[in-house]
């Protein structure tokens, strides 16, 4: 018994059971959110198609998205028989871990945030590359050409438009001098970055959610699981909860993407209105709002674009965005240097 | 047809670069149903596209040769599934003209009106593919909403919505339904209303222009040696529409423009598709007005024996030129039928105009084609 307690203690002196409950919580919370932001998706496309939606199970279709998850937790898992079984089985956790993993930086109100790191967007650049490794893995591994196609297109486009997104966010460090979330956000309360940095702030907002929905590999930069020219892509093979896995890992990503975009640019848990410190709570109200709008933005491209060619992706990124990119960030460099920045 | 050639070739670099081998279909969701493309690919760049026929196949003109003349046209509904009006419409002017019946007037305004509804159906329905296959998925569930409307008029005159069997020789089955102007009418403004925001959808959206100019490009040389027909030898400068040279039923009496486009490539093939939407409400309307009275058939005998020779009839369908052979004995059962189905000689010219694109060209070059598998494999 005496062992037992003295384990417990440990755990508890240490803070690995603190750290433990709060991935949990994480966990749970945004397994959930993927969830819901797939009912989301389903809503607003059917509002675009003149169409209802999952309307049947449960209130307004709300439950709809759960029989979802518990239908692919009840399927059979399948697979090619010369899959490379190892691979093929890692793949999946590579896409949802580093999703996951990304969403623990985020400054969700003034104090609700897990991991205060002083690196906080070199941390989620350097995460959000990982995830192509599963794509890369789980399309090479399936023994499936659809697949590869798909998967070889996704390293393709992932590489390339990583740059976009780094110098864009970069394009914004310097305006704030740090790379600590909690710090972008404190330098907001004399004006959102996206006011402070005027011209060049919007053109990287905007190059940022270009290759920020290319990042996500969603509509119209889809390449990767093309239905209409590859099936579905590197998943392919897979089926059930590995299936899930890949399906989920976009939607949080796409959350993420979007998560990223308020906290640079919109503020983060700022409310507008200068209120929010007699409020703390309202903070989450904030974000989650300002989030959700990018969000739609985002789902908005998805239903109303079609979709580009392969070598059409890369003239835009190579030939317009990244010249593009490196010329606005000088201009964001002279802009703080002669101290031409709009404060409120 | 498996063994395709896989040749390894040597790069500049010295890697070792290998031509690969896939199969696009049966089950694909980008070639509208049974068929099978057997592609050779360099990573991205196609360099063969041998279509697969024969998944869909019924032997529907062998049928045709143990069943009496109405009976054959019940299965013509069942070739270009999407013409179904107008391929019915071709056997009852071949029987007609075989056995010299001239058929009221009434009869032939209603089978023109139903034509063009027909047309502007099938294209309403491609359209909505295109916008799919390209990745706009938005753009099938509008094609759908306007094509709603046709097959009610269809169903509300037939009773049936997709396999009319509404003509007969010697006339149409019924007499329409008393609603049958009122909502043609009504869907006449309807669908002006509508085709504009079919231009804010698609054909304005720079990404669908990147992806379908200079795509599958159709010289008129080639249109005319692979005997393409409708739409997409139109798009390449071939005039060729049959309700122009050759006028069936009522369309001598219409004014209407041949639709005529020079480029060839896919967006042609669009552009061509969308303006004839727009000739089909002008027929309509021309005619809506000024149905004859009269009656809805001329009774044959109830056994039709054609006299011995062969006969032809070709007509329009929304993919092109539908032909009726009829070779005759002078029996109740046709000695040989053989049908000219517009979507074979289409589909014969994709790996021309397919080869050196990419697989998303691939897509868009076949789906401005505008299959119907069941009309490729009779």
């Amino acid at each position: 018994m005496n062992s037992i307690s003295n384990i417990i203690d440990w755990f508890i002196n240490t803070g690995v059971l603190n750290m433990a409950m709060i991935a949990l919580i994480y966990l749970t919370v945004f397994a959930v959110l993927g969830l819901f932001l797939v009912l989301l998706e389903r809503k607003v496309a059917a509002w675009f198609q003149l169409r209802i939606g999952p309307n049947r199970v449960g209130y307004l279709g709300l439950f709809q998205t759960i029989a979802d998850a518990l239908k692919l937790v009840s399927k059979e898992l399948t697979g090619t028989v010369k899959a490379d079984k190892f691979l093929y089985n890692l793949a999946p956790y590579f896409v949802i871990v580093t999703s996951l993993m990304a969403l623990a930086v985020f400054p969700f109100t003034k104090d609700l945030q897990a991991f205060d790191i002083n690196i906080g967007i070199f941390f989620l650049i350097a995460i959000s590359s990982i995830g192509v490794i599963g794509i890369l893995l789980g399309g090479w591994s399936s023994n499936n050409k659809f697949a590869l196609i798909g998967a070889m297109r996704s390293g393709v486009q992932t590489v390339s438009y990583e740059l976009s997104v780094g110098l864009s966010l970069l394009t914004m460090v310097i305006l704030t001098g740090s790379l600590q979330l909690s710090e972008i956000i404190e330098v907001q309360k004399s004006g959102w970055l996206i006011v402070q940095g005027h011209i060049p702030a919007i053109i990287a907002f905007m190059i940022y959610m270009i290759s920020g929905t290319a990042e996500t590999n969603r509509a119209p930069f889809d390449m990767v699981e093309a239905e209409s020219e590859l099936g579905a892509g590197y998943h392919t093979e897979y089926s059930g909860m590995k299936f899930a896995y890949f399906f989920l890992a976009e939607f949080i990503n796409m959350f993420i993407i979007a998560a990223i975009a308020t906290t640079i640019f919109f503020g983060g848990w700022l409310s507008p209105f200068g209120i929010t410190d007699s409020l703390p709570w309202m903070g989450l109200l904030w974000f989650l709002a300002k989030t959700f709008v990018l969000v739609f933005l985002m789902m908005w491209f998805r239903w109303t674009f079609p979709r580009l060619r392969v070598d059409q992706l890369l003239t835009l990124e190579w030939k317009y965005l990244l010249p593009i990119n490196l010329v606005n960030l000088v201009l964001m460099a002279v802009i703080v240097w002669l101290n031409l920045t709009i404060q409120i | 047809m498996e063994t395709a050639t896989l040749e390894p070739t040597i790069t500049k670099k010295g890697f070792k670069s290998e031509e690969y081998f896939i199969n696009m279909g049966p089950q694909h969701p980008a070639t509208h149903g049974v068929l099978r493309l057997l592609l050779t690919i360099d990573g991205e760049v196609i360099k063969k596209v041998e279509p697969d026929l024969g998944y869909i196949h019924r032997s529907i003109e062998k049928m045709c040769e143990s069943n009496s003349y109405q009976q054959i046209v019940h299965l013509t509904d069942r070739l270009d599934y999407l013409s179904s009006h107008i391929n019915n419409e071709a056997v009852c002017l071949c029987v007609e003209n075989a056995l010299e019946l001239e058929v009221p007037e009434r009869v032939k305004v209603i089978r023109t009106i139903l034509g063009e509804l027909t047309r502007i159906a099938s294209h309403t329905l491609w359209w909505g593919v295109l916008g799919m296959d390209v990745g706009a998925l938005t753009s099938y569930f509008y094609g759908f909403r306007d094509r709603e409307m046709i097959n009610d008029i269809f169903e509300e005159t037939c009773g049936a919505r997709l396999t009319m069997n509404y003509n007969i020789p010697g006339g149409l089955m019924e007499d329409i339904h008393p609603n049958f102007v009122k909502r043609v009418k009504e869907f006449i403004p309807h669908f002006r209303s509508k085709l504009p925001e079919y231009d804010r959808l698609l054909t304005g959206n720079i990404i669908f222009q990147k992806r379908t100019k200079g795509v599958g490009v159709l010289t008129k040389e080639d249109a005319i040696n692979f005997g393409a027909s409708g739409p997409v030898a139109r798009a390449s400068g071939h005039s060729c529409d049959v309700r122009k040279y050759h006028p069936y039923s009522a369309l001598d009496k219409v004014n209407f423009t041949e639709i005529l486009d020079t480029a060839g490539d896919s967006f042609a093939r669009y552009r061509v598709r969308i303006a004839e939407m727009w000739e089909s409400l002008d027929i309509i309307e021309q005619l809506i007005d000024n149905i004859p009275d009269g009656d809805h058939k001329v009774a044959t005998n109830a056994v039709i024996k054609l006299p011995k020779g062969d006969f032809y009839q070709k007509v329009e369908t929304a993919r092109g030129e539908f032909g009726v052979y009829i070779i005759s004995t002078g029996t109740k059962n046709p000695y040989r039928v053989k049908f000219r189905s517009p979507g074979l000689s289409n589909l014969s010219l994709l790996n021309h105009i397919a080869v050196g694109g990419k697989i998303g060209d691939l897509v868009a070059t076949m789906a401005t084609i505008d299959i119907v598998v069941p009309d490729i494999d009779r």
